[in-house]
């Protein structure tokens, strides 16, 4: 199972889970993590779905390519890192 | 009785007590992150605080009456844009610029004004928000462009105490609205303003005005002033025409406040130039007048006199229902309280974040 680890730094603002996910991409994965849970979903994405600007995803260590469309492939041992980017905010 | 204020700044939303005739800071709230307004509801004794979290985007928080606790609320949200939109707008909540309570026949209805250009209305105490459509989906709205922020932003929402249905707002840049049907349908209302950082011949075009903020006199609610980015001016037909006034030192500024029951009588806080923002001759002054901008007060009394670089920003300037208590703040950070009418300014600190806001309630 890929684990999704969130930043600490959420947890200013709401409970953060651990989650893990059989999903086969970025996208799946994170809407399989925020089923249910609203609030957690707009701290990382925005109106549109997207990642938001100042939030970065790093996929067994490598930066996700893409902000919109989320399709970055995972494995079954992926390990997904939700950080705040250093670059803003 | 003027009592309690809030100021929301860079790094939290502070809370200020008069207490035994003394005003002091008495209670903080978010500390560390930016608050980018603050409205406290005198209908039911709700406050409300947007929050502009860097990396986590706008969120928005509500605390009870006589609950010490907040609860995260419901934003804003923008729909999913359309495949085939030509606005290179984004449709993304960037920030909530004003918060303003709807009607007192309104129990619950709150106005959100954000960036980028979106109004929203609340029924439901901010459980729940609406985007206006009809201004939002108006022709034209993509043109609308940004003034203080890169993206337009409504900043100013001014409801008509005789109807709630009537709600005048100003937004940075694309003028003055307003809706007499509660938002199903809307008209420009800056006739008689002046963009003179466009070309000449689209100077007196209404949509392209930047009005820095636009307040409502209570008591006399066809009486507006608005802070212009090109100086002052004043309405007494409810915004049909607009009409400038020059005040001493400078007319312009960012912050604007009037008298709740005197419509002749208003502050503000000028700046040199939109291209120098800061007080004229590095000397901190409020400017008031008190019939309808014939003339003007300059005030000093208890401000910096000496190499004073704060700029007041358009809601960093308010007048209490007292029409004598004002509560002034800047973007470095000095706060400033007068009992009278602005005669004379006590400092309440020199240390703040960088204010964004300042509200009594």
């Amino acid at each position: 199972m890929a684990q999704i680890i969130f930043t600490q730094q959420l947890a200013r603002f709401l409970p953060v889970p651990e989650c893990s996910t059989q999903a086969p991409d970025l996208r799946s994965a994170l809407d399989g993590a925020f089923a249910g849970n609203a609030r957690l979903r707009a701290y990382v994405l925005d109106d549109q779905g997207h990642l938001r600007d100042n939030v970065v995803v790093f996929i067994d260590g490598k930066r996700s390519r893409d902000r919109v469309v989320l399709d970055d492939p995972l494995r079954p041992d992926s390990r997904i890192y939700i950080l705040q980017a250093l670059s803003g905010g | 009785m003027t009592d309690r204020a809030y100021i929301a700044t860079r790094k939290g939303l502070f809370e200020l007590a008069q207490k035994n005739g003394e005003w002091e800071i008495d209670g903080r709230h978010f500390l560390g992150e930016p608050v980018s307004m603050v409205l406290p509801d005198a209908r039911d004794g709700t406050l409300y605080a947007a929050l502009n979290l860097g990396h986590f985007g706008a969120k928005l928080h509500r605390r009870d009456p006589g609950s010490a606790e907040w609860t995260e609320i419901s934003v804003p949200v923008y729909p999913e844009k359309p495949a085939d939109s030509t606005d290179k707008t984004e449709w993304k909540l960037k920030q909530i610029w004003s918060l303003e309570t709807g009607g007192a026949d309104e129990p619950g209805v709150l106005w959100a004004g954000t960036l980028p250009g979106g109004l929203f209305r609340s029924s439901d105490r901010g459980d729940t928000w609406q985007l206006v459509d009809s201004l939002w989906n108006m022709p034209g709205r993509p043109e609308w462009f940004g003034g203080g922020y890169d993206t337009p932003g409504i900043h100013s929402i001014c409801v008509d105490p005789r109807d709630s249905r009537s709600v005048l707002i100003g937004i940075s840049c694309a003028g003055a609205w307003l809706t007499t049907d509660g938002g199903a349908s809307w008209a420009l209302r800056a006739k008689g303003m002046l963009a003179r950082y466009m070309p000449p011949d689209l100077m007196d075009q209404e949509v392209v005005q930047d009005p820095h903020r636009i307040v409502r006199c209570a008591a006399e609610p066809d009486k507006l002033w608005c802070q212009h980015h090109n100086g002052i001016w004043r309405s007494v037909d409810n915004g049909a025409q607009w009409t400038e006034v020059t005040a001493p030192l400078s007319s312009f500024g960012f912050g604007v406040a009037v008298h709740p029951r005197d419509g002749e009588t208003a502050w503000f806080a000028p700046g040199v130039a939109d291209q120098q923002r800061i007080p004229v001759d590095a000397a901190l002054a409020t400017t008031r007048t008190t019939d309808g901008g014939q003339s003007f007060t300059v005030q000093r009394n208890g401000l910096p006199q000496e190499h004073c670089y704060d700029l007041v920003y358009r809601h960093g300037l308010v007048v209490a229902d007292d029409g004598k208590t004002l509560l002034m703040a800047s973007t470095t950070g000095s706060v400033w309280l007068s009992t009278n009418g602005g005669d004379y300014w006590r400092t309440i600190s020199q240390n703040m974040p960088p204010v964004y806001a300042v509200r009594f309630g």
